[in-house]
């Protein structure tokens, strides 16, 4: 009636897990890598062979990835723009027509030697008019004048540090308030709008992103159910034989991944492609602005990081998929009658 | 090795498959598992592979009692536990060899240690040579043989069987209940469930037989209860 010992043993021990006896710790891992080397073969090889259903999984995902990063990419070379601008900044202050020379240079030195100032160029009236006359064009036009209409000014780079929106403001305040000057000027009101712009843009960049990953979730979920249905056979009979969830699963979780690494190779070149195609005419286009704006592409980390993303929706994506329909795989049904 | 203590299983729709059954086999015995279709040898059968829980007793297995078994646990059972099918259950996606490596991937077993024991398998049921080819090209017999290779392969305490030699000819059958007398002789449990009243009166073994979920005869006496109604 009392089971044999020998029998006993070998119940299952939630310790031991899977470890059959005697095998010794290191051939077992070797046989896990070993394992989980042909599942991840396997699973390519059968992607392998569907090609075009293949081929048409990888296109939605690399279109779904590559919108939002061909978003990003723009959004960076676009706030690289306004910060090269920002860098740029610069305060312009003119001085009263009727302030001299000499005050002029006192006024500078005493803005030159505040901590928030960089650097500082006086550019009086005699050369201001001479400037003027070269680039303008109105040479003959300001002949007819009496006396130079242009006050002193002065040109004043901030500090590294008060750059910001704040900072420059504070400075503005500081140089109106002097005696002789007129008005200070300060180009920030489109750079804040730029900036406000591409804010809002990096939002609905990111909303969309998070979108189109949820997308690329969903298809690498359908696309896996179908394979889970085709393999039902072998799922039973893996589960009949004492194969754990884990085992049942991980060769959907690595086609999910090779999906996934194919949608973010599709994506790198569709994005390297678009690039290609518009950095010509993008380039024509900052020319005329006489900007050195030009179109970003992705770097190789980026487009690494691109493709492990990728990899881990697809896993995500089949993770789902298993989740929900594994567990509805049962042997309960193959032993008829 | 098998234990049944008072063990019924009712199905939501009152029909009740197992009424208050009681028996035990003892390591290396093998009987047989008989009765009309619906009679509860399939439920039996699944009960022991933990496919159902019993809606009331116990069912213990090498001293384990399934009942309470969490789970995630089920898989570590069924390792110790060789099933046979009538149908045999082969995957026509590969070689004869890798559908008996089956139960020894999902141990994780080594690949050095796989080949060995699934040559050995193969060569107990006489189809070493055929390792290479796709269950497809095997008749229904040798294809039977395989899924006995690949329920022996682990080497488990305990071998069921249902309706094993359904499909075949008597001559095809004898041999294949030949060869699950062999593992009996080597201490391993074997269940059969059959309907061929013949083959089974010829072995000579003990027969437990159910009639609409009673087991009617072939459990222990010394139990009593519904077993010997």
């Amino acid at each position: 009636m009392a089971a044999d010992p020998t029998l006993r043993s070998r119940k299952p021990d939630p310790a031991r897990g899977a470890r059959v006896s005697r095998s010794p710790w290191r051939e077992q891992a070797e046989s896990y890598f070993v394992h989980h080397r042909k599942v991840a073969s396997d699973s390519a090889v059968r992607m392998w062979r569907t090609p075009v259903a293949s081929l048409m999984t990888w296109t939605v995902m690399g279109v779904a990835l590559a919108l939002p990063v061909a978003l990003l990419l723009l959004l960076t070379s676009l706030q690289g723009v306004s910060a090269g601008w920002e860098s740029s900044a610069r305060v312009t202050a003119y001085m009263q027509l009727d302030s001299s020379l000499e005050q002029t240079r006192e006024l500078a030195g005493e803005i030159g030697s505040d901590g928030r100032v960089a650097g500082l160029e006086l550019i009086d009236r005699d050369r201001a008019l001479e400037e003027f006359r070269a680039s303008s064009g109105l040479d003959e036009a300001l002949d007819y004048l009496d006396e130079n209409p242009l006050p002193h000014t002065l040109l004043i780079t901030p500090e590294e540090n008060a750059r910001s929106a704040e900072g420059v403001a504070a400075l503005v305040t500081f140089i109106e308030g002097m005696d002789g000057v007129e008005r200070v000027q300060v180009d920030l009101g489109w750079l804040q709008r730029l900036n406000a712009m591409t804010d809002l843009l990096a939002r609905a960049v990111w909303a969309l992103a998070i979108l189109l990953a949820a997308a690329v979730v969903l298809v690498i979920g359908n696309t896996v159910r179908l394979s889970i249905e085709s393999r039902r056979d072998e799922i039973l009979v893996a589960k009949l034989v004492g194969g754990t969830d884990g085992f049942v699963r991980r060769p959907f979780l690595y086609t999910g991944a090779w999906f996934g690494l194919g949608g973010g190779v599709v994506a790198w070149i569709l994005l390297q492609l678009s690039l290609w195609w518009l950095s010509g005419p993008v380039e024509r286009l900052a020319g005329l602005y006489r900007s050195d704006f030009s179109l970003n592409g992705l770097s190789f980390d980026g487009g690494l990081a691109l493709i492990i993303s990728a990899m881990l929706l697809g896993w995500l994506g089949a993770w789902v998929a298993v989740k929900r329909h594994l567990d509805d795989i049962e042997p309960g049904e193959i032993a008829g009658g | 090795m098998i234990e049944f203590r008072q063990v019924t299983k009712r199905y939501d729709s009152d029909h009740t498959a197992l009424r208050q059954v009681n028996f035990h086999l003892e390591r290396g015995e093998l009987a047989f598992l008989t009765g009309h279709s619906g009679a509860g040898k399939s439920t039996l059968l699944k009960l022991l592979m933990v496919m159902e829980r019993p809606s009331a007793g116990e069912v213990v297995v090498g001293g384990q009692v399934l009942n309470s078994l969490p789970r995630r646990q089920i898989p570590y059972i069924r390792r110790h536990i060789g099933v046979v099918f009538q149908n045999h259950q082969l995957l026509f996606d590969r070689t004869v060899f890798d559908n008996v490596a089956m139960p020894l991937e999902v141990m994780g077993a080594s690949p050095r240690d796989t080949g060995r024991r699934v040559r050995a398998a193969l060569d107990k049921v006489g189809l070493l040579s055929k390792e290479k080819m796709n269950p497809l090209q095997l008749s229904g017999g040798e294809q039977q043989r395989v899924g006995i290779a690949r329920a022996v392969v682990n080497k488990p305490p305990l071998l069921l069987a249902d309706e094993p030699t359904g499909n075949l000819d008597p001559k095809l059958s004898a041999d294949i209940m030949n060869l699950f007398a062999q593992f009996s002789q080597v201490g391993v449990t074997v269940l059969i469930a059959s309907h061929d009243i013949a083959l089974i009166n010829e072995m000579g073994r003990r027969i437990l037989t159910l009639d609409h979920g009673n087991l009617i005869a072939g459990g222990n006496p010394m139990q009593g209860g519904s077993g010997g109604r």
